[in-house]
Parts: structure tokens; sequence; C-alpha cells
């Protein structure tokens, strides 16, 4: 399908995803309630800073940390990983295969059209971080309140293309969701989801500058907080950026090759 | 049109025995088996034809029609379909072929059948104007009447097949492969779907490619059928040629008003079934003529009908004779590791 054509199919796309990301609220709801990790980590790290700051981050800042980290992940996360391995394994991904649209697109509409019934929980948090943790712990620039649209939208974007191309590995071997608890221990430790990345060993910290991890969920949040200037918060997205074009490549390659093994089972 | 040249799809299957020990063992030393689902097979549909595809569970039909829709690559051999290669999937292709399966469905789950047709309709491109002739003609073939406006979860199968139906052809494909449509359907929605289909062909001049396991689909709509068992075609042509080689006998059924003795109608021809008065007499063809004379004649007897043998009963003896022709064919080609 042209681009142009795609463009044109994208509304009616996201009008039926958000039709069924309402008929499907109840386990929308529980499925964003399992995003409550800062949360667990927000009341255990509070507590140890509660007598004095650990390292450089007091008690407000890790209320600042935890409630930007669980803002980004309501707004980057995705289950696409579980769509694409169940759709393989039932075989109803022959059903989309029939359609002239490649499956990417029509997987993005149906997540991107859920994005607002997540602000209703992001918004919320927003304005407790804001009430609670003072107008101190964000940004003040504009302009890095600005790029956090871009930084966003890079984390969800290289979230997705990730989460595409394990679901893809569905298409050679039986256990891929394997592969995705791996991958969420990895993700949890190297990008910001656990405990914030300056307070990891050293070495770590270096592996996280060559790992994408960083920039699926910590870039936008040192963002949203100021930690950096301008400059080089630009050079944090565009990093973002570079690590999303690389993985939908990769994402790409996984399905043309899972693609020719695919065996369209059931029926 | 649909070309097929050689088509052969094999499939590597990973097989162990049951049992704690077998799962050990294969996390070490895995044993794979090739599995012929069609091998090699040759034929072509011209447009506008409607075309049975029959053979036993696992013959290879299914996997024929998703090699034909490009939804799996073929070990080897050529196809085209609408004059393009299947596997490509490109644009042009999909919007010009449909699958329907009677056991999968596109509809979604949880919202009203409208909402596939308007995602269709968008992914297909089909322009609105279009997209209301289409719906108002698929909705005066298939009944919709309001089904559409009620959640899909909330339809019975014969509703929701209706549905499926209309969402498959909202792009007016010109080639359809349909996958036992009427799977599970009570006969009056056999029926419907049967006569909707032969409208549609007709209306489209739509080439078909129909497999099904109610004979009666296959009696009603296709003039051609392809037999294919095992992987290969072990039949291709005109459905009533097929019956007159295999059984050139018919079935007269009547009913006796009369007492008759046995010898009487064995005289006549083999006795198939006898109860209360109703007699169904097998008949060579030649002889077709002079049996029902002389019943009318010289027996009391009404209700007279001469049919074909059910073809179920014919393909049984297909099958039958192609396996004893072939004894050593089997699904399986080899091992491989």
């Amino acid at each position: 399908m042209s681009a142009r054509m795609t463009l044109r199919a994208l509304p009616a796309l996201l009008r039926v995803g958000m039709a069924e990301a309402l008929a499907y609220r109840a386990e929308f709801v529980i499925w964003m309630l399992t995003t409550t990790l800062p949360l667990v980590m927000l009341g255990l790290w509070t507590s140890v800073a509660a007598e004095g700051p650990f390292r450089n981050y007091s008690s407000a800042d890790f209320i600042a940390y935890y409630l930007a980290a669980l803002i980004v992940r309501n707004l980057t996360g995705s289950w696409v990983v579980w769509q694409i391995n169940d759709e393989i394994r039932r075989g109803v991904m022959s059903m989309r295969l029939l359609r002239p649209i490649h499956p990417f697109v029509a997987y993005a509409a149906t997540h991107l059209s859920a994005i607002p019934l997540r602000g209703v929980v992001a918004l919320p948090v927003t304005l407790i971080l804001l009430a609670t943790a003072g107008r101190g712990a964000v940004t003040h620039d504009p302009a890095q309140w600005l790029l956090l649209v871009p930084s966003l939208a890079a984390a969800w974007a290289l979230t997705f293309t990730m989460l595409l191309a394990i679901g893809c590995l569905a298409f050679f071997i039986d256990k891929s969701m394997a592969v995705m608890d791996v991958y969420f221990g990895v993700f949890a430790v190297l990008s910001g989801y656990l405990i914030p990345l300056d307070l990891l060993p050293g070495w770590a910290q270096a592996v996280t500058a060559w790992t994408p991890f960083r920039f699926m969920l910590s870039a936008p949040i040192e963002i949203l907080l100021g930690r950096h200037s301008l400059a080089d918060a630009v050079g944090l997205v565009t990093v973002q950026w570079a690590w999303s074009a690389l993985m939908f490549a990769i994402a790409m390659w996984v399905w043309r090759a899972g693609i020719r093994r695919f065996e369209a089972v059931g029926g | 049109m649909i070309r097929a040249e050689g088509l052969t799809k094999h499939f590597k299957v990973h097989r162990r025995p049951a049992g704690l020990g077998a799962a050990l063992r294969s996390l070490f030393h895995r044993k794979y088996e090739i599995v012929r689902a069609v091998d090699g097979i040759t034929f072509s549909i011209e447009r506008g034809e409607r075309v049975g595809f029959l053979g036993p569970n696992g013959a290879g039909k299914t996997t024929t029609l998703k090699v034909l829709s490009g939804l799996l690559h073929p070990t080897a051999g050529r196809v085209e379909v609408e004059g393009t290669i299947p596997f490509r999937r490109e644009p042009a292709f999909l919007r010009r072929i449909t699958l329907v399966m009677g056991q999968k469905q596109q509809l979604l789950w949880d919202l009203p059948p409208a909402e596939t047709f308007a995602m269709n309709r968008a992914v297909f491109d089909v322009p609105e104007s279009e997209f209301r002739t289409t719906m108002a003609e698929l909705g005066e073939l298939l009944d919709l009447g309001n089904l559409a406006t009620k959640p899909t979860r909330q339809l019975s199968l014969g509703e929701r097949m209706k549905c499926e139906l209309a969402a498959a052809l909202l792009h007016r494909p010109t080639t359809l492969f349909l996958d036992e449509p009427t799977i599970g359907l009570d006969v009056t929605m056999q029926l419907a779907i049967r006569e909707f289909i032969r409208a549609y062909n007709q209306r489209h001049d739509a080439t078909v490619l129909l497999t099904s396991h109610y004979m009666d689909d296959v009696v009603a709509l296709c003039p051609r059928i392809i037999v294919i068992d095992g992987g290969v075609i072990i039949h291709d042509g005109d459905l009533r040629a097929l019956v007159k080689t295999m059984h050139p006998d018919k079935l007269v059924s009547f009913t006796l008003t009369g007492p008759v003795a046995e010898d009487v109608l064995a005289r006549l021809g083999a006795v198939v079934r006898r109860e209360s008065g109703r007699v169904v007499l097998r008949v060579a063809e030649d002889a077709l003529r002079d049996v029902v004379a002389h019943l009318l004649a010289a027996l009391s007897v009404t209700d007279l009908s001469i049919e074909d043998p059910p073809l179920e009963d014919i393909m049984r003896t297909l099958f039958k004779d192609h396996r004893h022709a072939e004894p050593a064919a089997a699904p399986a080609l080899g091992e491989a590791r």
C-alpha cells in the first residue's frame, strides 16, 4: 500500500482502535495498573531517603523521578508482543496478512489510538507530580517542555519497534514470550524503570550509553526533570530517534524473515 | 485466473513421543519430519469458474488455498493468481482476492461488524459511494438487515458467517477462496450462503475455489471439481463426468402400493434399501429406461425418482482406489535433523 493510501486509511484505523480500547476498557485499566512498579519503588526509596539524601537524591527527588517514570511508562508502554504472539499462535495473523496494509501500520494505529485513554492516568499523575514535588522538580525551560513531545514520541516508537521485533520471534520459536521475560528484566534495570540510572554502578551506566533502554524511558524523564542543557537534550532526542530508526529496521528484518517461515497454523 | 505448476509445500514438523523422558531427550536430540502437505500439483482455473476442491482431512486443500492467497510461500513450483505471484502479497493482488475461512474470523469480536466494514473500506481504499452501493448489494444478497450494528459476539454462527462474507467481499474481489464457508451452519443458512456465492459469481464473473465437507455445497455450486489426496491431485474435471465414470449406476427410488416379492425387485436391479413400501434400487444406466418402464407398467408404484449416487460414496471409492493404487503414498517424506 502506498504511503498516500496508508495515510488515507489511518483515521479509520485510529477510530476503530479507539473503539476497541473503549470496548476493552476493563482489561485496559488492569493492564495500566500493571505499570505501577514506579509507585512501589517510590515507596521504597522515599523511606531510604527519609533521614537524609541518598547520594544526590532527596525524598522529593525520588518522588519526582518515579512519578515522571510512571507518566512516561504509561504513555510509551505497549502490549504488542502479546498481541503478535497470540495472533501467530492462533493463526489469526492470516486475516491480517490478507489486508493491503502493512501489519506494523495496523498495530501502530491500534496502539496509538489507546494513548488518549492512557492520558486519563497520565494527566492526574502529572498534576500530582507538580503538586507534590513542586515546580522546582521539573524543567522551567519552555523549549525543553516542547522537546518532551518528540522525546516521548521517540520513546514510544523505540519501545514499540523493540516489542514488534520480539513479537515477531514467535515466527521462529514457540516460546517467544520467554524472550520477553528476559527483555523486561534487562529493560527494568537499564532503562531507569527500577532505579534512576545515575544510581547504577559506573560500568552499568557505561552500558546504558550503548544500549537502547535508556532512550526508551530515562531520556524523557531526564528532560522532564530538567537534568540537561537544551543542547544536550536535543542531542538526547536525536539519539532516541536514531535508535528508533535502527530498531524499526531490525523489526522489519525479523518480520520479513519470519513471514517466509509463517505456517498459517489452524484451519 | 489461477495457475499452479508443480505447486509443492512441505512442512518441517517436530516429533516426539509423550512423557517426561522423551521431553528431556528432545532438548538435546530433536527429531524432525518433513510432511508433504502439497506435492507438486498442477492445475489452472479460468475467470468466472466455480471449482470445488475436495479431499479428506489433511489432504492439502487448506494449504493450497493458503499458498494461492499468498499466506504461505510454496516450497517449490510456480503459482500465479490474477496475473501476480501470490506470496509477494502486493496490494493490487490483495484487492482482487479474498479468503474466507469458516473456522477463522476477521470481524472485530467486541465491536459491531459495521466497524470491521468501515475499517476494511479504509484499508482496501474503497471509495465511499462504491462502499455504499456494495454494502447495499451485499445486504440484499445476504439479507443482513440490522446485523451490522449488533456486537459481533452477540451474533449467531450463521449471522456471523453472513457478516464475515460481507467483510471479505466489500472490496469486490474477483477471485474467491472459500474454505469451509458453511461449516457448522444449519441447512437453511447453508442454502442461503450457497445461493449468495452463486449470485456473487454470476454478478461479478468472479472465480470461486471452494472447499467444503458438505458435498451438497459442491454439487450445487461447482460444475468442476479438483480432488486432492495425500498432497496430489487424483481427479480434475467435470463433476458429472466423474460421477458417470465412478458410478455409472443410478439410484431409482419409489414407493410400492402393493406387495411385491424380493426376487422380482432383484431382477430389476440391486436392492439398496427396502423400508416398509419405500424401495431404492441401483440400476445400470443402460438398463434404466427399461426398468423404469417396467416399474410403471407392471408394478404399482408412486413417488418415483432417479438420482445419481451420493457424492460422498463416489469420493470414498475414489480415495480407496487411489490408496490401493499407491500403497506407498504417505504424507511423511523423510527425516531431518
